[in-house]
């Protein structure tokens, strides 16, 4: 497919004789939407954490741009610059400012001058609207903000794709909506993002497919979420579409 | 190549002073930690105390256990109570004293901490099951602060084993000492024996304090 | 109390305490160096060298500073390898503090969030890069506490220097006990000398750990 970012075959996790994942496929193409959902301890975060190489895997590839992402090999650290990830508990660094959060792997990694992240960090920042906040440090902003934060610090280093694991799941409820209009916004703008979340309408609004994962399988993939949220084909799926209802 | 010594440990008694005076030091550190617990409650319900002299008191002991170098302690103890009040303190009484007197500190401290390492929430729902505070303290309480406390005075105790190694300054005849009168008695003989002797003292030490402190470690890991 | 003698005595103190402090800011400043060394090698998870520092910790925290330098200074001539007092003492603490401080370091390291590394990871940092901007700058912070706590230790510990015949304030002490019985007044002088030395160190660590403890970062 020409225009694929993300192509991922037979992949295999197990941890301690136990298999959490097994053998998922799946194909991104540049600009999609994928949301991942499914019960508590089903495996999509570690899905996310194993395209980022955070995990071994036991079998199976992940190829970003036709390139192998792998753990151990030499190239991690590059292939990494190209997948933005942001996590469910505030991840940012406590000892840095906000703008040097977001410009330090620029700098550090890439390489670039300060003078031009630094720019381009106050430009994302001012999407979010955090600009004013640029000189704080992390613990004086609230949940809501440190995820946007985050976000901005993931999209600085320009990935191909970005991976949200949960990030509105340690929130209070009156800050999870000031985080996911920035994620409409990027969808908007043409971002490739892989998506593990738990917010159902959000789901609903802004995926191009839904993946239900369940006992560390894909039971049903769909690319018409209207008609997945509404009327799911398989029954684990309903069963789990279910428990978010109170009638 | 000479030998270094380990012959001269092997020859007649001198591997068993050796252990002889090992044993000293042993003995002198664990009547010290006895007492320093019993006394490290009492000191640590002391600095938890509502009255703030009691506390202002006790951080004060506290501190000058922290600044004074035990050696100097014992210089203090053995050869200031001869002078200022004519007692002739034996010296291994003497080092009993200012251990005690530093392990009480210590031990105090371990204990506030433990103390005021329960959050208030477990005395609240303990309350709320409808317990008097005696009870909650008994079965709530207290066996939280015990878990915590094990592994910190087990510390304690190779802390004091290898502090106790300081009464030979003082003229107790204990591991080291035992060491330099075998290496004195056999100079002509073996005139490498230091190496032997001193490296076997220093396994010696390390044979008694590693055990204790994995253990300590690992309680401290299982109950954390 | 003897005015006279204490006056006559203070030089000979004020000398011990300058040879002291000399030979104990050295062994600090190695045990920085070696603990920082340590922490390295086992955050790099270099092998070989991990196994020989967790050896070097255990052995070194689980003896007595006396016994070592004891080994140090009369075991050691006795292979070839003879050393000065001074090095003696400022090696022997060196050495001591730098597995302190390897164990400091570490729990200051433990008690950082495992998300700290991911997210630096995730980022594409090398494991290098993440150590150097992120894990240790907060556990530097984190183990503040511990560090002057060992910093204390270590100059406490010096008081047994006198065994390898460095005089320093105990030899003083007892040396001038043992020749002119004026017990009272060289303790007193003692234990001025002593706080002389620690007391700024200890007031600085209590001064320190308020302003980390109630001043994170951004306050």
């Amino acid at each position: 497919m020409e225009n694929e970012v993300l192509r991922i075959e037979h992949l295999h996790k197990e941890f301690e004789g136990n298999v959490i994942l097994k053998d998922l496929n799946l194909t991104v193409r540049r600009g999609e939407v994928i949301v991942v959902i499914g019960p508590s301890g089903c495996g999509k975060s570690t899905f996310l954490r194993c395209i980022n190489a955070l995990e071994d895997i036991q079998g199976g590839q992940i190829l970003l741009d036709g390139h192998p992402v792998r753990r151990d090999a030499k190239d991690v650290t590059q292939m990494r610059q190209k997948i933005g990830m942001v996590f469910q508990s505030y991840d940012l660094f406590p000892h840095k400012t906000i703008l040097h959060n977001i410009t330090l792997a620029p700098e550090k990694v890439q390489k670039r001058p300060r003078a031009e992240a630094e720019k381009e960090a106050m430009e994302l920042l001012e999407r979010v609207g955090l600009a004013d906040r640029a000189g704080d440090y992390p613990r004086q902003l609230s949940g809501g903000q440190k995820q946007r934060v985050a976000i901005v610090r993931a999209l600085c280093m320009h990935p191909e794709i970005l991976l949200l694991d949960e990030i509105t799941a340690a929130l209070d409820p009156e800050m999870v909506h000031e985080v996911l209009e920035v994620v409409v916004s990027l969808a908007r703008l043409g971002s490739t993002m892989l998506i593990v979340t738990h917010e159902m309408a959000f789901a609903r609004a802004i995926a191009d497919r839904v993946l239900f994962l369940d006992g560390g399988e894909i039971v049903e993939e769909s690319s018409d979420p209207k008609a997945f949220f509404t009327k799911p084909q398989t029954p684990r799926a309903q069963a789990f579409l279910k428990t978010f209802d109170y009638e | 190549m000479q030998s270094l010594g380990i012959d001269v440990l092997l020859k007649g008694s001198n591997f068993l002073r050796l252990l002889t005076g090992l044993w000293t030091a042993v003995r002198i550190s664990l009547i010290s930690v006895a007492i320093s617990i019993a006394l490290g409650i009492l000191a640590g319900m002391l600095m938890t105390s509502k009255s703030t002299l009691v506390k202002v008191l006790m951080r004060v002991y506290l501190e000058i256990v922290r600044i004074m170098p035990q050696m100097v302690l014992l210089f203090i103890v053995y050869f200031g109570t001869t002078r200022v009040f004519g007692l002739n303190l034996e010296a291994e009484t003497a080092a009993i004293i200012v251990f005690t007197f530093w392990g009480t500190a210590e031990m105090g401290d371990l204990v506030r901490g433990a103390l005021i390492s329960i959050p208030r929430i477990q005395y609240e729902s303990a309350a709320a099951l409808g317990m008097s505070e005696t009870a909650a303290f008994r079965y709530v309480i207290l066996p939280q602060t015990v878990r915590r406390l094990i592994p910190l005075s087990i510390n304690l105790i190779t802390r004091m084993i290898k502090t106790t190694s300081l009464v030979m300054m003082i003229g107790i005849v204990e591991v080291l000492k035992v060491g330099q009168q075998i290496i004195e008695a056999n100079r002509k003989t073996s005139p490498n024996a230091a190496f032997g002797v001193f490296a076997v003292v220093f396994l010696m030490y390390f044979l008694i304090c590693w055990p204790v402190s994995r253990l300590a470690a690992r309680l401290e890991k299982r109950w954390a | 109390m003897d005015m006279s003698v204490i006056n006559s005595y203070i030089p000979l103190y004020r000398d011990a305490l300058l040879l002291t402090l000399r030979i104990g800011w050295q062994g600090v400043f190695w045990a920085f160096i070696i603990g920082l060394g340590c922490t390295l090698i086992r955050q790099l998870r270099i092998p070989v060298l991990r196994g020989v520092v967790t050896v070097y910790v255990e052995l070194l925290r689980n003896t007595p500073l006396l016994v070592q330098l004891f080994f140090l200074y009369f075991a050691l001539p006795k292979i070839g390898i003879r050393i000065s007092a001074e090095v003696c003492g400022s090696l022997g603490l060196g050495l001591l503090g730098g597995a302190y401080m390897a164990e400091t370091f570490r729990s200051g390291l433990d008690n950082i969030a495992p998300v700290q590394e991911e997210s630096a990871l995730s980022l594409g940092m090398s494991r290098y890069q993440t150590l150097r901007y992120v894990i240790f700058p907060q556990a530097a912070s984190a183990s503040m506490a511990g560090i002057l706590a060992n910093v204390i230790f270590l100059l406490k510990e010096t008081s047994v220097f006198s065994v390898i015949s460095l005089m320093d304030l105990m030899f003083t002490a007892k040396d001038l006990i043992g020749m002119y019985a004026k017990t009272i007044e060289c303790l007193t002088l003692l234990v001025m000398f002593y706080l002389i030395m620690l007391l700024p160190v200890s007031l600085l660590g209590t001064v320190l750990e308020r302003r980390l403890r109630f001043a994170e970062f951004g306050n």
